[in-house]
């Protein structure tokens, strides 16, 4: 943006950026005095680096396994990306079929209650049996955390919807699907990107989990084996990556949403 | 002048779980061709009631509406609500033109019209702007025009005016009445405020609480065009006193 008007305007964007920057500045400085510290402590053996680890260890770390972690990271994404996919879509399709009729959504209802409060690794020996040791059941996992939550949050959504443009809809002699689509989901598109991001966060929940339940392969399943193997740094090392790869899915929908807020107008 | 709408013995019930509420009983109108038809009442008397019947949207429980003759089912009526209920994820164009959308294809012609009504009442500099930019009067303005894009026969109104600070309500009044004229159509609208009824109609109902009847109907007979000067004919305050009266006092 360009800095331009009366020389008090200019003076206070000036400032504004200026603490901008600062913040910026601050963010990072204490991710790296952090990993700095930890190197120092962890060198002069001021804490014992068999449980804690290091930066460098974990560098090191990451350096021998760097052939096979690429394997790891393609599988736990592939299986955080594909239940994503389906519990936002999944969710977001039975929650459209219970706002259109208003008698399955009284129905559901208790339904959808008992199962959303229902902690979901209670049902993990049930999937396993039934979907099999696998890729499959982590999938399941991480779609069963999120998806009801989904539908939940979706659908309170729906039906929302301010009862008057309803009306003005009627006016207008639209029909139900009509309704739907000019203006249900257009009127929920920011609280289906505010689903998105919790999708993000419960996604990576259940597929860790899954994968600390069963798996042959996968971040979730190299901290578990690290963990076992008293392998700290290799811990260490996954749950890094993990970091990594949970914000950058954060930030494609946070992405998305810039997006579309500029395209529908809801910027403030 | 020609009977455009017509009402007899209408009646209407609504059922909910706490009971019934008969909001309109024995109800007789009738609306001619090009007039501006006010209505006042009682708060609660039924008045959105008889703008939704007139509309089609409710179904009479008992008696007959017609325009033009024929019965609602599929008349080409106009509603403007209470507040302008713009999509502010649409843009001015867009939500003038979201009526047409909804009946099939927007063709060029439909295009050209809404222009050519975005350009008459000043608002073709915001065409493709969002309605958070737009004052609370030209946001009416653009909800009037969502409805005249449509070619209405008939205009319902259901104060429009009532989210409006006093200043806007009587010039955004006076805009939506002399739209209303120069597209030559026949409109009937519901108010709180009775000097705003007999500043922008040429006739005013009055109403009785519920269930609502016509208890008597005015010829206002003001002289001058503008509703401002309507306000200032010295029979305006006597015109008012009449409505008045037979608004408070019930029989
Ligand atoms: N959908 C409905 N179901 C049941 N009762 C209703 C419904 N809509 C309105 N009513 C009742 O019918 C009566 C008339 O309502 P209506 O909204 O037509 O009055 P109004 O004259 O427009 O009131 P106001 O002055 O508040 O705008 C009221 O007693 C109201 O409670
Ligand atoms: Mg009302």
């Amino acid at each position: 943006m360009k800095i331009s008007g009366s020389p008090e305007h200019v003076k206070f964007l000036r400032r504004e950026r200026r603490t901008d920057a600062a913040v910026r500045i601050i963010q990072i400085g204490i991710l790296v005095a952090f990993l700095f510290l930890w190197e120092i402590l962890a060198r002069t053996e001021t804490i014992d680096s068999f449980i804690t680890s290091s930066p460098s260890k974990m560098l090191a770390t990451f350096k021998t396994i760097s052939t096979s972690v690429w394997k790891h990271i393609g599988v736990t994404l592939y299986e955080a990306v594909l239940s994503f996919a389906l519990a936002t879509v999944g969710g977001t399709l039975i929650a459209i079929a219970l706002w259109f009729s208003g008698l399955a959504r009284r129905i559901s209802e208790p339904y959808l209650v008992v199962l959303n409060s229902l902690p979901k690794i209670a049902l993990g020996p049930i999937i396993i049996i039934w979907v099999g040791a696998g890729t499959g059941a982590i999938v399941v996992m991480a779609l069963l955390i999120s998806l009801i939550i989904t539908v939940i949050n979706t659908l309170q959504g729906f039906v929302s919807v301010d009862p008057d443009k309803i009306l003005l809809m009627k006016t207008f002699r639209a029909n139900k699907l009509q309704v739907l689509l000019k203006l249900v989901l257009p009127a929920n598109v920011p609280n289906m990107i505010n689903c998105l991001k919790i999708n993000v966060g419960l996604t990576w929940v259940g597929t860790i989990m899954g994968e600390y339940l069963v798996s042959k392969a996968g971040l979730g399943y190299l901290i578990v084996y690290g963990g076992q193997v008293f392998n700290l740094s290799l811990v260490m090392c996954s749950t890094f990556i993990l970091c990594v790869l949970s914000g950058g899915m954060y930030a494609i929908v946070a992405i998305i949403e810039r997006i579309v807020n500029k395209k529908y107008g809801f910027c403030s | 002048m020609k009977e455009i709408l017509q009402m007899k013995k209408v009646g209407l019930t609504y059922h909910s779980r706490k009971g019934e509420t008969t909001a309109i009983e024995d109800f007789d109108l009738t609306v001619y061709e090009g007039e501006f038809l006010g209505v006042v009442g009682p708060s609660g008397a039924g008045k959105t009631t008889l703008l939704s019947l007139l509309d089609g949207i409710l179904t009479p429980t008992s008696g007959d509406i017609t325009l033009d003759g024929q019965t609602l089912k599929t008349a080409n009526v106009g509603y403007m609500l209470q507040r302008d209920q713009l999509f502010n994820w649409r843009t001015v164009k867009k939500n003038v033109l979201l009526g047409l959308e909804l009946k099939g294809k927007v063709t060029a012609k439909d295009e050209e019209y809404a222009d050519l009504l975005l350009n008459k009442y000043g608002l073709s500099d915001f065409a493709d702007r969002f309605p958070n930019e737009l004052s609370g009067g030209m946001r009416q303005r653009v909800a009037l025009i969502r409805t005249l894009v449509l070619e209405p026969r008939i205009i319902l109104l259901d104060e429009p005016f009532s989210a409006l600070d006093f200043q806007t309500r009587l010039s955004v009044g006076e805009d939506v009445r002399r739209i209303i004229k120069e597209e030559k159509l026949t409109a009937v609208l519901v108010t709180h405020d009775i000097s705003e009824a007999i500043a922008l109609c040429d006739r005013v109902a009055v109403l009785t609480s519920r269930p609502a009847k016509v208890k008597s109907i005015h010829d206002t007979k003001l002289s001058g065009g503008t509703s401002l000067e309507k306000r200032e004919d010295e029979n305006f305050s006597s015109a008012f006193a009449e409505v008045w009266k037979e608004l408070t006092y019930e029989n």
